[in-house]
C-alpha cells in the first residue's frame, strides 16, 4: 500500500515536470519509400511534411512539440502491417497520413483499428477501405466506385469506343477498378472483350497479340505507371494506336518517360489533381520545389491535404481537451466529425464510414509526352 | 475466326515468346554455368543481369547527343555491361563464395540471396543520388522502326514477313543476332579452347583438375568472368526489349531465367538456351489460350488467359522433371562412391 503511494507520487512529479516542458505529439506518414512506386510515395510524405512545418509553430503556441514520422511500407501490405504495428507502439503517435496502396490500407487500418489510430489518406479508392466501417480510417479522394463509372463513361461517351480491351494488375487496386469499369461499360452497352489479370512487367507480346487480334477502340489498364508505360510502350510499338486508358495509378511524370514514343492517346481518371487544376495550389508548388527540389505532384498536394486534415483534428481535440495532448481516440472522433476548410482541394468533411462527402475526379491526357487537364467530374459517395 | 487471321496471330505470339525466349537463355546461362562448376545457385545473377542493364542505359544516355552510329553505340552499350558485370561477378565469388566453398551447401545459397538483395539497394542508391528510377532506355531512332520496313531495300521480304504474322522492329532482330552470336562465342570458348577444356575438367571433378595441374580457383574465376559477362550482354538485350530497367527489375527474368535452366537441364549449356526459348514459348502460348478457348468454345480454355502464363510456365517445369527429373538435355549425375 505505502509502496504504492509512493510510486504515484513519483509518476505525479513525473508528470508535473513534463508539463511545464514542450510535450511530444507526432504524427506518421505511411507509403513506399523504396522499391517501385517510391516517387509516389516520397511526394506523400513531402507534402505532409510541407503541412506539418506550416502547423508546427501553431502547436507550439499550446505547449505541444509537433513531429513527423515517416514509415516506408514498400507498397507491400505485409511490410505496411508490421509499420502499422510499430505505430501503434508508439504512444506518441497520435494520427497517421497514408497509406497509397489500398492493399496496404485494409491491413494496415485494420492493425491500428484497436488502439484508435486515426488514418486519412490522400490516395486510397478501393471500396473496401471504408466500406469495413473502420472507426479510424478516412480518405479525402474519391473511391474506386465513383473513378470506375468516370472512366468507363469517358470511354463510352467521350472516346465513343463499342469494344473494349479491359487489363488489371491482379492487385486490389487494379482488379477492383477493372471490375467497375467493367461492369458500367456493360451498362452503356459497351461490347468488353476481355478483363485479364497480368503481373507481368517486362513483356506483353501475348496480350498485344491478343489485342491486336480483337481490334478493340479502346484498352483500359487498372494498374500502376511502372507497368502500364512498359506495356504502353511496347503497343505503341506493335503498331496500335487505340486510346489506352487507366485509373489514377497512371498518375506519375514518369508515365511518359517510360512509354517513350508511345505516350500518345493515353487518358487516366485520377483522385488526385494535378498542381496545375487546383488554384490554390501555386504557393504549395514552390515551397515544395524549395524544400525538396522536386517537382511536387498531385500526390504531393493530396499528401499535405491529408496532414492538415490530420494536424487540424489534432488542434481541434487538443484545444477541446484544454489545449493538453489529446488520446488517440479524441483524436479520431474530432477527425471524422470535423469540417476542414482551406485546403488545396477544397473543404473536408467526412461521411459516417470516413469517405469525402464531396470529391471531385480529374480526367488527364497524354500527347505526345504532356500531360493536360480533359475534364473534371464531381462524385459523390452513395452514403453522406 | 478463319485460318487467314489465326495463322498470323500464332506465328505473332510464338516469334514474341522466341524473341524473349532468347533473352531468358543468355541469363539461363550465367546460372547454368555457375552451377557446372560450383553446384551453386548464383542467386546474385539477377542483379549482375540488371547491373548491365544500367550500365548499358547509362551508355546509351551519355552517348545519345552524339550523333555516331547507332551500332557502334549499341556495341559499346553491350561491352561496357559485359566488363562491369563480369568483373562484379568474379568480385562477388571472390568475397562470398570462395571463403565458403566448404561450408554446407545451404549456407552459400543463403549467402547468394543476400548478395542478391545488397546489390539491389547498392544499384537503387547509385541510380538514385542522380535522382533517377526508372531507367528508360534512349534508343537510335532506327533501333525502333520495323525491321525490311515498307520504304526499305528489302521491304519486299519485310511484306512477306508481315503477311504470316512476323512483325520485328529492327530492335529484335539485333537482339536475335546478338543473343546468336553470344551462343555461339561461348559455344566455341568452351568446346574449342584450353580454356574452356580447363574448365569442363573443373566442372566434371574439381580435385582430379588440380592434380592435372589445373588452378581450380582460376578456372571458377573465370566461369564467374565469363557468366557475368553473358548476364552483362543479357541485360542489355533486356533494356532493348523492354525499354525501362530498375534496380528491381532483375527478380522476374532471374526467376524465370532460372526455371528455364532447370528446365533444360541444370549445368547443361545447350540444355539453358532450349528452356529459356521453350520457357518464352510456352508463356506466351498459355497467355493466349482463352483465344483457343473461344474458337473451340470451350469454357474451361477461355479462362486461361495471361494471368496463367507464369503458372503455366512452372506447371510445364514441373511435369517435365516428373518425367526427366534432369531437365530437357541434363546428364543423370552418377554419385561417386
Amino acid at each position: 500500500m505505502k509502496k504504492t503511494a509512493l510510486s504515484l507520487s513519483v509518476l505525479a512529479a513525473l508528470a508535473l515536470g513534463s508539463a511545464s516542458a514542450q510535450t511530444t505529439v507526432k504524427i506518421a506518414t505511411l507509403s513506399p519509400l523504396s522499391g517501385g512506386q517510391s516517387d509516389l510515395g516520397t511526394q506523400i510524405r513531402n507534402g505532409a511534411q510541407l503541412a506539418v512545418n506550416e502547423y508546427k509553430p501553431l502547436f507550439k503556441k499550446i505547449g505541444l512539440d509537433l513531429q513527423l514520422v515517416a514509415y516506408d511500407d514498400q507498397a507491400d501490405p505485409a511490410t505496411g502491417t508490421a509499420q502499422a504495428r510499430k505505430i501503434a507502439s508508439d504512444r506518441q503517435i497520435l494520427a497517421v497520413v497514408g497509406t497509397l496502396n489500398s492493399g496496404v490500407a485494409i491491413p494496415s487500418s485494420a492493425a491500428l483499428a484497436p488502439s484508435h489510430v486515426a488514418m486519412v489518406s490522400p490516395a486510397n479508392t478501393a471500396n473496401q477501405v471504408t466500406d469495413r466501417g473502420l472507426s479510424n480510417m478516412n480518405r479525402i479522394v474519391a473511391r474506386d466506385d465513383a473513378q470506375g463509372p468516370a472512366g468507363a463513361n469517358f470511354i463510352a461517351r467521350t472516346l465513343k469506343a463499342k469494344k473494349v480491351y479491359i487489363l488489371n494488375d491482379k492487385t486490389a487496386y487494379g482488379e477492383g477498378l477493372a471490375k467497375e469499369v467493367e461492369k458500367a461499360l456493360k451498362a452503356d452497352g459497351v461490347q468488353v472483350v476481355a478483363n485479364e489479370g497480368t503481373e507481368e512487367k517486362s513483356d506483353f507480346s501475348s496480350i498485344i497479340a491478343k489485342i491486336k487480334l480483337q481490334r478493340p477502340d479502346a484498352v483500359y489498364f487498372g494498374g500502376i505507371y511502372n507497368q502500364v508505360g512498359v506495356f504502353i510502350k511496347q503497343l505503341r510499338e506493335a503498331g496500335i494506336n487505340a486510346p489506352v486508358i487507366g485509373g489514377d495509378g497512371l498518375d506519375s511524370s514518369e508515365l511518359a518517360t517510360i512509354a517513350g514514343q508511345g505516350a500518345n492517346d493515353i487518358y487516366f481518371t485520377t483522385v488526385a489533381a494535378p498542381i496545375e487544376a487546383l488554384p490554390a495550389a501555386k504557393v504549395f508548388a514552390t515551397s515544395f520545389k524549395q524544400t525538396f527540389n522536386d517537382n511536387a505532384q498531385g500526390f504531393g498536394a493530396f499528401g499535405y491535404d491529408a496532414a492538415k486534415v490530420v494536424l487540424q483534428g489534432i488542434l481541434d481535440a487538443a484545444r477541446a481537451n484544454g489545449n493538453k495532448a489529446p488520446s488517440r481516440m479524441q483524436v479520431e472522433t474530432a477527425i471524422r466529425k470535423g469540417n476542414f476548410t482551406g485546403l488545396l482541394s477544397g473543404n473536408v468533411t467526412f461521411n459516417s464510414v470516413g469517405d469525402r462527402k464531396s470529391a471531385t475526379l480529374y480526367v488527364m491526357n497524354v500527347q505526345g509526352g504532356k500531360y493536360k487537364l480533359a475534364t473534371t467530374v464531381p462524385v459523390k459517395p452513395a452514403r453522406q | 475466326m478463319d485460318l487467314a487471321t489465326l495463322l498470323p496471330f500464332i506465328v505473332n505470339v510464338i516469334v514474341g515468346g522466341l524473341v524473349l525466349g532468347f533473352v531468358y537463355a543468355i541469363i539461363a546461362l550465367g546460372y547454368t554455368m555457375v552451377y557446372g562448376v560450383l553446384q551453386l545457385i548464383n542467386f546474385a545473377h539477377s542483379e549482375v543481369f540488371v547491373t548491365g542493364a544500367i550500365v548499358g542505359y547509362e551508355v546509351f544516355r551519355v552517348l545519345a547527343p552524339n550523333p555516331m552510329n547507332g551500332y557502334l553505340k549499341l556495341l559499346l552499350a553491350l561491352l561496357a555491361a559485359m566488363t562491369v558485370s563480369g568483373v562484379l561477378n568474379v568480385l562477388i565469388e571472390r568475397l562470398a563464395y570462395r571463403p565458403l566453398r566448404n561450408a554446407p551447401r545451404l549456407v552459400p545459397l543463403i549467402t547468394a540471396i543476400g548478395v542478391s538483395l545488397i546489390l539491389q539497394d547498392v544499384l537503387r542508391v547509385i541510380e538514385g543520388f542522380q535522382g533517377r528510377f526508372d531507367l528508360t532506355y534512349i534508343l537510335p531512332e532506327s533501333f525502333g522502326t520495323r525491321f525490311c520496313a515498307a520504304q526499305s531495300s528489302c521491304a519486299a521480304l519485310g511484306n512477306v514477313l508481315r503477311t504470316i504474322g512476323i512483325d520485328l522492329q529492327v530492335k529484335d532482330v539485333i537482339l536475335i543476332v546478338v543473343a546468336l552470336l553470344s551462343l555461339g562465342g561461348l559455344n566455341y570458348l568452351v568446346n574449342r579452347t584450353r580454356l574452356g577444356k580447363a574448365i569442363r575438367a573443373v566442372a566434371q571433378d574439381r580435385v582430379t583438375a588440380g592434380l592435372m595441374g589445373i588452378d581450380a580457383d582460376r578456372m571458377i574465376s573465370m566461369t564467374f568472368l565469363i557468366g557475368g559477362a553473358l548476364g552483362g550482354i543479357s541485360g542489355v538485350l533486356f533494356g532493348l526489349k523492354v525499354g525501362t530497367v530498375n534496380a528491381y527489375s532483375g527478380f522476374d527474368p532471374g526467376i524465370v531465367a532460372f526455371t528455364a535452366a532447370v528446365l533444360g537441364g541444370i549445368g547443361s549449356i545447350p540444355g539453358a538456351v532450349l528452356g529459356g526459348l521453350v520457357l518464352g514459348v510456352i508463356q506466351n502460348l498459355i497467355g493466349v489460350t482463352n483465344i483457343f478457348g473461344q474458337i473451340l468454345g470451350s469454357a474451361n480454355l477461355q479462362a486461361i488467359d495471361a494471368s496463367y502464363q507464369r503458372i503455366g510456365a512452372f506447371l510445364v517445369l514441373v511435369l517435365i522433371l516428373i518425367f526427366k527429373p534432369t531437365g530437357l538435355l541434363g546428364k543423370s549425375n552418377v554419385e561417386k562412391v
